[in-house]
């Protein structure tokens, strides 16, 4: 993970925050932002990997249909970074190619 | 009014189905406006309500106008359902759709598409690298946090939006590498025989003449008329290069943003199995609606930029035509044609001037046909220009069965990121119009909804049809 974020909000140590963590690591970042915004801030380069040549890509288009924002959340793998809410504690890793069946939790039985 | 049916259901909270819900709830309609982000404001508005004011300051006067249709929205008494995805909407009025990991439908009598626009897709060598994104999604960066580039940018291509964003930027202390400008000496002959248009669009054409003016005033080095854009760089962006005046330039940045227009998002017209046309001066698919938006014989109707680009007031008019052609067909609109004429003249005033802006900043043939074989179209699956026209030469005569033969289209987006490009590649390689191509059959769900969302779905019957005693508005 680079140093340096390619987006960053000024004065932002002066806005409430909260921490997510991206591949195990602590991100603290202003509320009200998306789980995109929160990595691009966060200094995240690298979102996933593309299905078939495995090549790292990040946000394109931020507004929902590019699908290159493609993250794992709390578990469930391919979920839109960009329209979902940042929240505290949050888990959040990078969808390494495309989503599997065995990635998925499906809870308990009805 | 019944928690599962409404008189109008309408899908996007951009101008066009804000302003038809203050319309229709004037009619006393019962309204239920749905979103896929939580917020209101759709694209042009994002973040309206929360915005503090130095940052509303900082977009300028066009954004901050989004302030009292939002307000007026709250007020309308229409029930918003923020965060909900659309993932079907089927020719009886139901509209399928997430929300917080559930599914749920609802049932109206009538449904406005207004899913607005989504930046044309830049298809160019590198476009698909970790650090290069639409300077529209940056805007929204900017709408929805203040974000602001971290190190020097590049802005690359043309239109209205990329110089807008500039200007933004600079007023905000970022350091603008360079502005890649695509748009030709040509491009404003031809605007300028648009005729009367010209005239009208002086405003507009001047309005972007100041914004490039003043980048330049404060140092920002644009390049104009620059061709064979190419992005460099292995695992993310390193820089730009291009031919600027005959000579090759190269300019370094981490972070690239690209824009060439805006087109409309057509995801849930072609779902309903309408008909689309090929616009020659917009370059792209539109449904073919009647004078108020609506789609056939179907209880849909579109509004805004997702019909045809015509920007963010035209969309607001728009939704209140639509909104009051549904009220007649309810029957309760008897003097349609005296309601909808003062709206209609803005309407003429507002879009009077696009065949100007078309044709202005028309996206160059080069950066939307890629000429290399080797540039990626499909991002999804991965599938290349070159490929494409090897499926032609095999006789793939359309989308659909390059499809079938490569994916292409097949992916996360469906289609939405590659569909114009393949369109126009297999035109040009079979020698005939778009409109001969065709586009790829969407169907839904139209957004990828999980087995458990689905398994999660709301059984409620709806055992009470709207009542005909309509409710004040709040």
């Amino acid at each position: 993970m680079p140093a340096e974020p390619l987006f960053s909000i000024p004065r932002s140590s002066e806005l409430e925050t909260v921490t997510i963590t991206f591949e195990g690591k602590p991100l603290t970042v202003p509320a009200g932002l998306s789980v995109a915004a929160a990595l691009l801030v966060g200094g995240v380069h690298e979102f996933r990997s593309s299905v078939v040549g495995q090549a790292p890509r990040a946000p394109y288009c931020m507004m929902g249909v590019c699908f290159e924002c493609l993250v794992e959340i709390d578990g469930v793998p391919a979920r839109q970074s960009c329209v979902v809410a940042a929240q505290d504690g949050m888990k959040v890793r990078r969808q390494i190619g495309a989503a599997r069946l065995d990635d998925v939790s499906f809870g308990d039985e009805p | 009014m019944s928690d599962t049916m409404a008189d109008l259901v309408i899908i996007g909270s951009g101008p066009a189905g804000l302003a038809a819900a203050c319309e229709a709830r004037a009619l006393n309609l019962s309204v239920v406006l749905l979103d896929e982000q939580s917020t209101i404001g759709g694209q042009i508005y994002r973040s309206i309500e929360s915005a503090p004011a130095d940052r509303i300051d900082l977009l300028g006067q066009d954004y901050a106008s989004g302030r009292s249709l939002a307000s007026d929205f709250r007020q309308s008494g229409t029930r918003y359902l923020g965060g909900a995805v659309v993932w079907n909407v089927s020719l009886d009025g139901t509209v399928d759709y997430v929300v917080n990991g559930q599914s749920d439908k609802i049932i109206g009598k009538h449904v406005l598409l207004a899913s607005g626009a989504m930046e044309r897709p830049f298809p160019i060598s590198g476009w698909t690298l970790p650090g290069v994104m639409g300077a529209g999604a940056a805007q929204i960066l900017l709408k929805g946090s203040g974000a602001l580039p971290t190190g020097p940018v590049v802005l690359a291509g043309c239109g209205p939006l990329l110089y807008l964003l500039a200007w933004q930027y600079l007023r905000a202390g970022a350091t603008i590498q360079a502005l890649v400008d695509t748009t030709t000496v040509s491009a404003y002959l031809r605007a300028a025989r648009r005729g009367a248009g010209a005239l009208r669009g002086w405003r507009d054409l001047s309005k972007g003449v100041k914004l490039l003016a003043a980048l330049r005033r404060h140092g920002v080095p644009v390049f104009s008329g620059c061709t064979e854009l190419s992005i460099e760089g292995e695992k993310r962006a390193e820089g730009l290069s291009f031919k600027h005046r005959g000579k090759p330039v190269r300019v370094s940045a981490s972070l690239l943003l690209l824009h060439q227009g805006v087109v409309p998002n057509t995801q849930l017209s072609w779902s309903t199995g309408s008909a689309h046309r090929w616009d020659p001066d917009q370059l792209c698919w539109q449904p073919v609606t009647d004078a108020w938006g609506r789609l056939g014989k179907t209880p849909f109707y579109v509004a805004g930029d997702s019909r045809a680009i015509v920007g963010a007031q035209a969309s607001a008019i728009q939704g209140r035509l639509a909104a009051l052609a549904i009220g007649e067909r309810l029957g309760i609109v008897t003097d349609i044609a005296r309601r909808a004429a003062p709206l209609q003249r803005l309407l003429r005033r507002h879009t009077h001037i696009r065949p100007f802006l078309d044709a202005l900043y028309r996206p160059k043939n080069e950066n939307r046909i890629p000429h290399a074989g080797s540039v990626v179209v499909c991002r999804c699956e991965e599938v290349t220009a070159g490929q494409i026209r090897h499926y032609v030469e095999l006789g793939c005569l359309g989308p659909n069965q390059t499809k079938a033969f490569s994916r292409c289209g097949m992916g996360p987006c469906q289609g939405r990121l590659c569909g114009l490009t393949v369109t126009e590649l297999i035109a040009q390689a079979r020698g005939v119009e778009p409109s001969n191509v065709g586009y790829y059959r969407i169907r839904p769900p139209i957004k990828p909804i999980t087995l458990g969302e689905l398994g999660a779905v709301d059984r409620r019957i709806p055992t009470e049809i709207a009542s005909p005693n309509r409710e004040e508005p709040e």
